[in-house]
């Protein structure tokens, strides 16, 4: 039994110490966003963030987590009140099956929390650990540069914003 | 255009290796129609129910059916849009139910880029006639002409300004009634929701971390289970001794039944421990019996096939003073699905029911039905979003795994989810290609004959029958693999867009159907037409050169068609394309075009490219693509779509290829099947589209596969003043021509 730090609630744990923090988030905490898609940390779909930094959650052991703070897409926000990454991710209609796209957002804002203006060079060179099979690339890479729009927008006004709405052309 | 003509294979497959030709014109086909009574449209035809399609509840509720399966091509919302413009309610107010063989219609496969072409045309005109029948049954009420009323908002609406909403109109079976023929559908310039970039509905709570993939599913004591798959085809298993496994913690059961063998765990990671312990107890005989990759194309030409001419025009061995040949070849790929096959089932009483990405529920029922020896209508498959799939990937078979397993252990929901190894290593391949192309130029360069010969496997082998399914093939009573078919044509399957759209004068295309699979393999995004629209539109370009002309210029010299000709002139106009252009240092631009299956969407697409003649490293730089899908229903979804295309095909065509030894297939992995990374992502995709409002809604999920794979090898050979033809055009082989 240990206890774990997700989204700013300890949670006590009962699993063995070597299981992959990913079965923890989704088998024992039910949380969705986190992804299986290897177990062999090669495609991102995992990623979550631990201690301000993206981590594979599918090849880090429980054990490593003592007294460490995890954050998950489910942490950022809600559907009702989405946080910047996400506002960002449904205005670009950054998606197709949008399988890989958890992990996207959480290498996404990882990178965005110690730079908030980074460059298309910089966005993909972070993302390179990530796969995206449906080709949304494109996408994925605007939807991050409106992030970090739309947090810096955040800085500026501490108001509340309507629901985000996808973009029309 | 002078239409190709098509002909009805079925008749023309009878007999192995020899060469038949049958020709049935399109126009005496038609003729054979016309005698037809005429059916609805789209899915109608099949299925013409109204009530299958729309259902209006008593408060004014509406839901829309499809039988095909949104695998993130996002058509559930443009079907949603589709309804609410013709019924003329809000599009918010209705919701958009997907394939379930308990609720939907029997639309077989999500493949071929057909869903908006029967589903969406269906629902079209099912939700149209839904509302003539509400009107008329307000002028019934209220006694006026049906001519004077008008429909807003899920309303009727008197001339007077009296309302019944369609809740309050509709009673009892009102739309159990059949589809007529025609539908009084609204006019394209009136349309409100349709031709919307309406944002995806799936997307915010993709976005959210909501339950969004039969992955996320977690029914009441659901239990998890692990497939131990052998190592290799054929594989038998010798011995397996499971008492230690059993005592592992949160074992429930291990499962064997002849060569299936599996371990039921209470949580997840639990029966992921006891898969790798169950897989180290287990010994395998394996034989060997796969080809030898490096000889692949010669062993693909060594095996018998069937050969069929599809097409002829002319004379097409008449002599002519220029004539080249060439020959292009594609590996076996994978559809690489990021998430690795899931499915749940769960056994209540007699009934079965299985939670699955599967492309066809009603298909795999009957496999799943066949495999556990109970009638179909003892199993309901319900679709439920997985990770991309890109046609028949491990889908079905999990869907079997997750039944063949949940009846042992009745009453408990099972989900097995599949390991990346397994995935890779299981799935059917896109099939291996080989196709030989001959051409002749007369003296004023225009293409005088044209011969393409096609080699591949069969395009399909998704369930129908049990034997399709690993499951049913590895248990203790096996369902043996059904013989392979050919897909017949129009549509075709490793014929597919094998029939050239330009108007040579002389031609002939045969198709050399190769039954023996020594590969596992089925259908994968575009099928054959990706391989063939890469060979026509890689020698077109090599033809234009031999020619001395343009790109552009000598493909528009070759086609009539005025649709193709308007994507071709928009891809190149908006590309900037110019005769006689020079391209920077190391940098290529390249042109091609197809109508997929020629019958649905036109792609033309632009691209250029940079070459490191050091590495051989080739980058897209961009691409501009101009598609006509006819009717738009959401513009944004479409560029989705095509820009997708664009980058998957792309990754198939620099980077992509199933490695095996002789026994075991070795591309298990992200290191050992290397796809797309962020560092080759285009500066730039434009996606132009040409919309045809009124006309026919073509598809749009696979025509940008073949032209995007030619735009970029013809960019290559136009940047290195190489051509490569074998499939994929890695660095090293770049590397190899620059330096030859």
């Amino acid at each position: 039994m240990m206890i774990l730090k997700v989204n700013g609630h300890d949670h006590q744990i009962d699993a063995a110490a070597d299981t992959p923090l990913l079965y923890v988030l989704r088998d024992d905490l039910k949380l969705n966003a986190a992804k299986f898609g290897c177990g062999l940390g090669q495609c991102g779909a995992c990623t979550v963030i631990v201690d301000g930094k993206a981590v594979l959650s599918c090849v880090t052991p429980l054990l490593l987590l003592e007294g460490k703070q995890v954050t998950t897409l489910e942490g950022l926000g809600t559907i009702e009140r989405p946080a910047p990454i996400q506002r960002a991710f449904m205005e670009e209609q950054a998606a197709q099956c949008g399988y890989c796209i958890a992990g996207m957002m959480m290498r996404a804002q990882a990178l965005l929390q110690r730079n908030p203006k980074p460059t298309d060079a910089q966005i993909k060179a972070e993302l390179m650990p990530n796969l995206c099979r449906c080709g949304t690339h494109m996408r994925i890479v605007r939807a991050v540069h409106r992030a970090a729009r739309l947090m810096d927008t955040a800085e500026l006004s501490s108001t509340t914003r309507s629901t985000a709405q996808g973009s029309v052309r | 255009m002078n239409g190709p003509m098509l002909i009805d294979r079925r008749r023309v497959l009878a007999g192995g290796g020899a060469l038949i030709v049958s020709f049935s014109l399109s126009d005496a086909f038609a003729e054979d129609q016309a005698a037809q009574p005429p059916k609805p449209p789209g899915s109608l035809a099949t299925a013409p129910y109204l009530d299958a399609w729309i259902g209006v509840d008593a408060d004014g509720g509406i839901t829309v059916f499809t039988g095909k399966a949104e695998i993130g091509q996002g058509f559930k919302t443009a079907f949603q849009q589709i309804a609410a413009e013709e019924l003329d309610v809000p599009f918010a107010a209705l919701r958009v139910v997907t394939a379930d063989t308990k609720r939907t219609a029997n639309e077989g496969y999500t493949s071929g880029s057909n869903s908006m072409k029967y589903s969406g045309t269906a629902i079209q005109n099912a939700a149209a006639q839904v509302r003539e029948l509400l009107i008329a049954e307000a002028a019934q009420r209220l006694n006026l002409s049906s001519e004077t009323l008008k429909t807003e908002n899920g309303a009727v609406i008197a001339p007077d300004g009296r309302r019944l909403s369609y809740g309050d109109l509709v009673a009892g079976d009102m739309l159990h009634v059949q589809a007529q023929p025609k539908s009084r559908l609204k006019d394209p310039a009136t349309y409100r929701v349709m031709g919307q970039s309406v944002p995806r509905v799936d997307i915010p709570a993709k976005v959210t971390g909501g339950a969004a993939y039969v992955q996320d599913m977690r029914l009441p004591g659901m239990v998890h289970a692990r497939v131990v798959r052998p190592p290799s085809y054929g594989a038998r298993l010798l011995e397996c001794d499971s008492s230690a496994i059993e005592k592992l913690p949160g074992v429930v059961k291990v499962i064997r039944n002849g060569n299936f063998l599996a371990v039921v765990a209470s949580k997840e990671f639990q029966s992921v421990k006891a898969m790798r312990a169950l897989a180290a107890a287990t010994k395998w005989q394996e034989e060997p019996g796969l080809p030898k990759q490096d000889d692949l194309p010669e062993t693909l030409l060594g095996l018998p096939s069937n050969d069929s001419v599809i097409f002829e025009r002319g004379n097409p061995s008449a002599s002519a003073p220029t004539t080249f040949e060439a020959t292009y070849t594609r590996p076996y790929q994978s559809h690489g699905s990021i998430g690795p096959s899931c499915a749940i089932a769960q056994l209540v009483d007699d009934g079965m029911t299985v939670w699955t990405h599967t492309q066809g529920v009603y298909p795999d029922r009957q496999g799943i039905a066949e495999m556990l020896r109970v009638p179909p209508a003892n199993v309901r498959l319900i679709h439920v979003e997985g990770s991309g799939c890109y046609g028949h990937n491990g889908a079905d078979d999990a869907a079997a795994d997750a039944a063949l397993i949940a009846r042992e252990l009745p009453g408990v929901p099972v989900r097995v989810q599949w390991m990346r190894e397994q995935e890779h290593g299981w799935e059917p391949f896109g099939p291996a290609m080989v196709t030989k192309l001959k051409a002749s130029l007369d003296d004023g360069g225009s293409i005088s004959s044209w011969n393409f010969e096609v080699w591949s496997n069969t395009h399909s082998m998704r369930p129908g029958g049990a034997g399709s399914m690993l499951a049913a093939q590895h248990m203790a009573q096996p369902i043996a693999v059904p013989a392979p078919k050919p897909i017949p044509l129009p549509e075709g399957g490793g014929d597919r867009n094998a029939i050239p759209i330009y108007n040579f004068p002389n031609a002939h295309v045969v198709h050399h159907f190769i039954p023996a699979m020594p590969v596992r393999v089925s259908a994968m995004r575009a099928l054959g037409a990706y391989h063939n629209v890469f060979s026509i539109e890689s020698f077109m370009d090599e033809l234009a050169a031999l020619a001395d002309a343009d790109a552009v210029e000598f493909r528009l010299k070759h086609l009539d068609d005025p649709r193709g000709r308007a994507v071709i002139e928009k891809a190149a106009q908006a590309f900037g394309w110019r005769k006689g252009q020079k391209t920077p240092p190391d940098r290529g631009f390249g042109f091609a075009f197809a109508r997929y299956k020629n019958l649905a969407a036109y792609c033309a697409i632009a691209s250029e490219v940079e070459v490191n003649r050091e590495t051989g490293r080739v980058r897209l730089v961009r691409a501009v693509a101009a598609v006509d899908s006819g009717q738009v229903v959401n513009p944004d979804g479409l560029i989705n779509q095509i820009e997708g295309a664009i980058l998957q095909s792309m990754s198939w065509t620099l980077y992509e290829a199933v490695t095996f030894d002789d026994t075991r297939i070795t591309s298990i992995d992200w290191q050992t099947y290397p796809i797309l990374r962020f560092d080759a992502v285009p500066e730039k995709i434009d996606v132009h589209i040409i919309n045809r409002p009124g006309l026919p809604f073509l598809g749009s999920g696979e025509t940008g596969q073949g032209p995007a794979a030619a735009s970029i090898a013809n960019a290559l050979a136009n940047a290195t003043g190489k051509r490569l033809r074998d499939l994929p055009l890695t660095r090293k082989k770049i590397k190899d021509a620059i330096d030859a």
